[in-house]
């Protein structure tokens, strides 16, 4: 009987189970190897010892600067989280026409990245786009972003913030609704000012989705890719080459999979400190009911 | 008025007055995040409905003289939008049942069947959420060479049909929430598992399903990197890298590009109009759980 159980449920669970070993396991083993090795894609790997890893971290200066380069796109979640917490709050205000203004925050999020980004890259046109026709109008000489080594990356993260907004502001809506009214009923009582409020209550009742957001947005930041494919192509001189780009550049333009692999480790054990490090530091501020 | 009254109706005059502060600052906002939402996607119609070269006209004319569907026939038709959403849509349908499937099968067996090695197999499934993709992407490119897949759809629908460890973990949440008597009682009566969970657990839990199906959907629909990677030949090419390929094909035409975006974002507003609902709480509940 009780054998005739485990038999359904393994059954039920083989589908999964089949393709973590096929898709996971067996590719990022393999992986482990490969960033050993010298790999072409054509002939079969050479073993080269820690050769990748010596070059990635002492001999190329590139990757350092595109290191830089992905911290300084992130820049896009701590501004895109205090944004998204302001429209949460507000609303939170039980405002009219919640449902229009959700939606109107919530489009980009399931939009095409690719027709958003083209999209942004006509608004950063430097002589005729949106963007700096409006700063014009304000009396603004607006710089050429996507040719600017200078403006390349905050346009980046422009465009990151807004296309981004959506789901943390549902995510911060959903928390602002579970914050206890009386807490604040209380505080009032004794006099609170509303940002004492905000600071003492708000932020640390909503502070375990703080740490999701900042966890699932740094882990999504760091390996951003298709946007910068399309708006910018990692230049102008390199100033918007994030890791990853360099990366699918070495395995797929130059073909240098086993160098490639060592960069993807390289960027996924950082994921994985960061994230480690980000649980780490909660202890200090993230506050469970 | 005793003292203390009077303080008390001070003081709510002056939370009343706070509050219609704070509301003013809040309609304030909204309307002024609004507005920065709205006009990309106004200016992105605009664009697209101007004739070639009007686009660069300064002052830009928000509402163009004359519409030039013409731009979205062309791009439609000569510019391969069309087939390229055909492509999409033959790639993600099948992994999207497929997957949906096979992962509320093994959601119902962590979420209510008993098995040896069970919370070690629910673990190492989680672990796949957790690894960034750039590790897998090459290794995985290296694997479907071998096998000759690149250039063909199968590196794209395959591996979704084995089903996805955050739809496994979703489903797994809601279906814990299903009351067991139902089941019991269905095993009473003689029904097997697999009964069980296609007559019960199944229709129980449409809602869960629609919303894991959209997103699945949507994902797919929105993938980039993943036909970058593994089709090469133009008539393969999946809508979002024929969308990508214009920027190639209509250097700086931009009545073009900007038609074939917003053709390319109709199916998901759409799917997102009819299903709101759906979105808002699965995004949700994948936060409250995380």
């Amino acid at each position: 009987m009780k054998r005739k159980e485990y038999a359904w449920a393994y059954l039920f669970i083989s589908a999964p189970i089949v393709g973590f070993l096929l898709f996971a396991f067996i590719p990022l083993s393999y992986s482990v190897y490969v960033s050993f090795t010298e790999y072409s894609g054509y002939q079969a790997p050479v073993f080269t010892g820690t050769n990748n890893y010596a070059k990635l971290a002492l001999h190329d200066e590139l990757f350092w600067k595109t290191l830089f380069n992905t911290f300084y796109s992130a820049l896009s979640i701590p501004i895109g989280m205090v944004v998204a917490l302001g429209i949460a709050m507000s609303l939170n205000q039980k405002v009219r026409g919640i449902r229009f203004f959700r939606t109107m925050f919530f489009l980009p999020t399931i939009s095409s990245v690719i027709a958003l980004t083209l999209l942004w890259k006509w608004i950063f046109n430097d002589s005729y786009g949106l963007l700096n026709y409006l700063l014009e109008l304000i009396g603004i000489q607006g710089p050429a972003w996507l040719s600017s080594e200078t403006w390349a990356m905050p346009a980046m993260i422009i465009q990151g913030v807004w296309a981004g907004l959506g789901i943390n502001m549902v995510l911060y809506l959903a928390a602002l609704q579970g914050v206890p009214k009386s807490f604040h009923e209380a505080a009032e009582i004794d006099g609170a000012s509303g940002w004492q409020r905000f600071v003492k209550i708000t932020i640390p009742c909503i502070s375990p989705t703080t740490l999701y957001i900042l966890i699932t947005s740094t882990i999504t930041a760091l390996q951003d890719f298709p946007r910068f494919q399309i708006m910018t192509e990692g230049g102008p001189n390199y100033s918007t080459t994030t890791i990853v780009y360099y990366l699918f550049q070495n395995a797929f333009r130059y073909m240098s999979m086993g160098y490639a692999s060592a960069m993807a480790w390289a960027l996924g054990l950082l994921i994985l400190a960061i994230t480690l490090l980000n649980f780490w530091l909660s202890k200090r501020w993230v506050h469970y009911e | 008025m005793s003292n203390t009254a009077i303080v008390r109706s001070v003081r709510q005059r002056k939370k009343r007055a706070g509050e219609q502060v704070r509301k003013a600052f809040a309609y304030l906002f909204l309307t002024a995040g609004s507005l920065v939402m709205a006009i990309p996607f106004l200016w992105m119609l605009s664009t697209s409905l101007k004739e070639q070269g009007h686009e660069f006209e300064m002052p830009p004319k928000w509402i163009p003289e004359v519409f030039e569907w013409h731009n979205y026939a062309f791009v439609l038709t000569e510019a391969d939008i069309l087939k390229g959403f055909l492509n999409t849509l033959f790639v993600i349908s099948l992994p999207c049942l497929v997957g949906l499937f096979t992962s509320a099968l093994a959601a119902n067996a962590f979420a209510r069947m008993d098995f040896p090695a069970k919370n070690v197999l629910f673990t190492m499934l989680l672990t796949t959420m957790m690894i960034p993709g750039v590790v897998t992407m090459i290794p995985a490119f290296i694997l479907f060479k071998q096998i000759g897949w690149i250039d063909s759809w199968l590196p794209l629908m395959v591996p979704g049909m084995f089903g996805a460890a955050a739809a496994v973990f979703l489903l797994r949440q809601f279906f814990m929430t299903i009351p067991k008597e139902l089941e019991e009682a269905a095993r009473v009566d003689g029904m097997n598992p697999l009964q069980i969970f296609l007559r019960i657990m199944l229709p129980l839990s449409k809602p869960a399903i629609i919303t894991q199906g959209l997103l699945g959907f949507l994902a797919g629909y929105n993938d980039f990197l993943g036909p970058l990677i593994y089709v090469n030949s133009p008539e393969k090419f999946t809508l979002q890298l024929v969308l990508a390929s214009f920027q190639g094909f209509y250097t700086s035409q931009w009545t073009y590009i900007m038609a074939g975006s917003v053709l390319a974002l109709i199916p998901s507003l759409l799917l997102f109009f009819f299903a709101q609902r759906y979105f808002v709480e699965g995004i949700t509940l994948t936060g409250m759980k995380g």
